[in-house]
């Protein structure tokens, strides 16, 4: 039996202050490869926060997160930079897309900050990314030069960049309107179904929600 | 796209702020050009000034002074005793420096050094209705040859005419023209000691420094003695060195051995040296201000850079880069504002240098020069240079810390 790319275990985390707020509470799930996991709540539930937590953004106050069955408490900054080079892929909300350089170039950032390819394969992949994701045709558009629902798509193949096995998404069809809502979340069924990559998207939509192999259900950040 | 990564995001960032980005490349750039030009004027005037000070002044003087009073008995008596005597005066010497035979002797011993007796004493030169006061220095020319640079700086008559004309005197430039005289004139000279003499001017020179050409003269030592009704003194040895660099140390030396004061060039000149010192501390005030008012440019343009680019820091940070990439990112751009100012500061600096050195005018300052003396040495653009990398490196490291010190989640949790 392998490890499953992605554990919570008593997952806490607290603000401190005079009075202190509990972002997510207690909170344990496993995320297999493969598996395409919704989490759904309502607003200021804790989604967002789960999601720091998971992809090693943000450090918990109590509970640990397994990678791949490693635990990343007593990692350094540089090695959880590392680790999230490699291993994760972000899609959040609003795009991130770097806005001096075009669509190709911001998809490849990831590979040429990792430094596994040449800049010859970075190049090509990079122009493959962008093919799969019906981008052929505007690599060489700078961010501004397009609409959001392809900026949105430029920020899921630069997630996609360094191949990474867990694919953390915050609301990614946020501003998207429901027909480009559907495209991305065939995108992510795909990636985690035919890829084998563990998808954990966090959303409201409740349709959308509904395709996923899984759902989990925060309120006040515990789960529900 | 074969930048490496830091750097191309660097790029951009500053070709997005072009304009910011040009104020202060064009102080860094002022700073370093200044620097150079300034610093070729001044360093140049200074080495004009030192080296004709090294060709026309003897490189050591030995005077027939002391530096300290003498030992008075009492304190011979009790060394280190609660006794102090105060109003005690070094001695003075009315018979010039004893024993000058022996020391000039001695000196000549010594290898890479040349020996001239002087005497040297006040005059009043009347020509016409005009008085001028100056000082009369009796040599030897067959030695003073060796010595000074008197020979080659005459621009009329010649050094060996002393020894020709009966009453021969050699003037500075600036007494004959001050007072009107020329070559073959008949001057009177009349001395503190009541002696008169009428002599003839049988040498101009020209040293170019001011103080010399305004108040030297020269005459045969037997005259000058005569003068100063100061039979068979001698009260300055005056000595050449082969290597003017021994000059403090053999100054020193010979003071210790004989105990007459002994003052090397630059002890002779250090007023003036002084002065050096402080326009030199002036000028690197003055760049070091510029590159300050221009390194809070820098300050500023990446300041503003690393505000407006939270969000792409952020990704950045969030997608794997570390802290030492994103601080790199925002160095590299301080570094390109410095490096690209130092470049732009050398062209500058060497326009300015060159066209300085087109300017022609006359100054009479120190020395009498015809426009700019200028100093041209790789040494300023390597200084410049390296304060202005230096400084601009160091004002761009504040907000690149900064930036790198960013919790991503911070950011991404503002932004969404
Ligand atoms: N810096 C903070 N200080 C105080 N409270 C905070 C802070 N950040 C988040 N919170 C609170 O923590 C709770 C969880 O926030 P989080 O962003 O995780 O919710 P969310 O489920 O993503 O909500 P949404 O669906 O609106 O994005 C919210 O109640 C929020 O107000
Ligand atoms: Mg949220």
């Amino acid at each position: 039996m392998t490890a499953p790319v992605l554990e919570a275990r008593a997952l806490t985390r607290e603000l401190p202050g005079l009075v202190p707020v509990t972002l997510v509470r207690d909170i344990n799930m496993v995320v297999e490869p493969g598996e395409f996991v919704a989490i759904t709540g309502p607003s200021g539930s804790g989604k967002s926060s789960l999601l720091y937590l998971l992809g090693l953004l943000d450090t918990p106050t109590g509970g640990e997160v397994l990678v791949d069955g490693n635990a990343t408490a007593g990692l350094s900054e540089n090695q959880l930079a590392d680790l999230r080079l490699a291993r994760f892929g972000f899609v959040f909300q609003f795009h991130f897309l770097l806005p001096e350089f075009s669509a190709r170039a911001n998809v490849e950032i990831p590979m040429r900050r990792l430094r596994a390819l040449g800049a010859k394969e970075i190049r090509a992949r990079a122009e493959w990314l962008l093919d799969a994701l019906g981008l052929a045709d505007h690599a060489d558009k700078l961010p501004e030069q397009m609409s959001g629902g392809q900026r949105q798509r430029v920020a899921i193949a630069r997630a996609l960049a360094n191949d990474p096995g867990v694919i953390l998404a915050d609301e990614p069809t946020g501003n998207l309107d429901s027909k480009s809502a559907e495209v991305v979340f065939t995108m992510f069924r795909h990636l985690a179904r035919e890829q084998n990559r563990a998808v954990v998207v966090v959303t409201h939509d409740t349709d959308l929600a509904a395709t996923a192999d899984r759902r989990i259900h925060l309120v006040d950040g515990s789960l529900a | 796209m074969a930048l490496p990564l830091g750097l191309s995001i660097a790029v951009r960032h500053l070709v997005h702020r072009r304009r910011q980005t040009l104020t202060s490349l064009v102080g860094v750039s002022l700073g370093v050009a200044f620097f150079i030009g300034i610093a070729s004027m001044m360093q140049g005037f200074q080495r004009d000034f030192v080296n004709r000070i090294i060709d026309v002044a003897p490189h050591i003087t030995i005077k027939d002074e002391y530096r300290l009073a003498p030992v008075q008995p009492v304190e011979a008596a009790y060394p280190g005793a609660v006794v102090e005597l105060r109003g005690i005066k070094p001695k003075e010497e009315v018979r010039g420096l004893r024993g000058a035979r022996a020391i000039i002797d001695a000196l000549e011993e010594m290898p890479g050094l040349k020996v001239a007796p002087t005497l040297s004493g006040n005059i009043l030169l009347r020509f016409g209705s005009r008085d001028i006061s100056a000082n009369v220095t009796g040599i030897v020319p067959d030695r003073e040859r060796l010595v000074t640079k008197l020979e080659k700086d005459l621009i009329a008559g010649s050094l060996q005419s002393l020894y020709t004309a009966a009453n021969g005197i050699i003037i500075g430039e600036g007494i004959a023209l001050k007072a009107g005289i020329g070559l073959d004139d008949m001057v009177s000279v009349v001395s503190p000691e009541g002696v008169v003499m009428r002599m003839k001017v049988v040498g101009i020179f020209r040293s170019g420094l001011t103080l010399m050409d305004n108040f030297d003269t020269y005459a045969l030592m037997k005259k000058a003695q005569v003068l100063q009704n100061r039979p068979n003194v001698i009260n300055r040895i005056r000595i050449r060195l082969d290597d003017v660099e021994q000059a403090a140390d053999l100054a020193k030396t010979i003071e210790a051995r004989f105990g007459y004061r002994s003052e090397s060039w630059q002890e002779q000149s250090s007023n003036v040296l002084g002065i050096f010192v402080i326009q030199n501390a002036i000028m690197y005030s003055t760049v070091g201000a510029i590159l300050i008012v221009a390194c809070f440019g820098i300050f500023n343009v990446i300041s503003t850079v690393v505000y407006e680019k939270t969000k792409d820091i952020g990704i950045l940070k969030s997608m794997g880069f570390r802290e030492t990439d994103i601080r790199r990112i925002f160095v590299y751009q301080g570094l390109m504002v410095g490096i690209i100012g130092m470049l732009l500061g050398w062209a500058l600096g060497y326009g300015l240098v060159e066209f300085m050195g087109t300017l022609d005018f006359k100054m009479e300052g120190f020395v009498r020069a015809q426009g700019f003396i200028l100093y041209r040495t790789p040494k300023h653009y390597v200084i410049s240079g390296a304060m202005a990398l230096v400084a601009s490196t160091f004002a761009a490291w504040l907000p690149a810390r900064r930036a790198s010190r960013m919790k991503p989640v911070d950011i991404v949790r503002g932004a969404a």
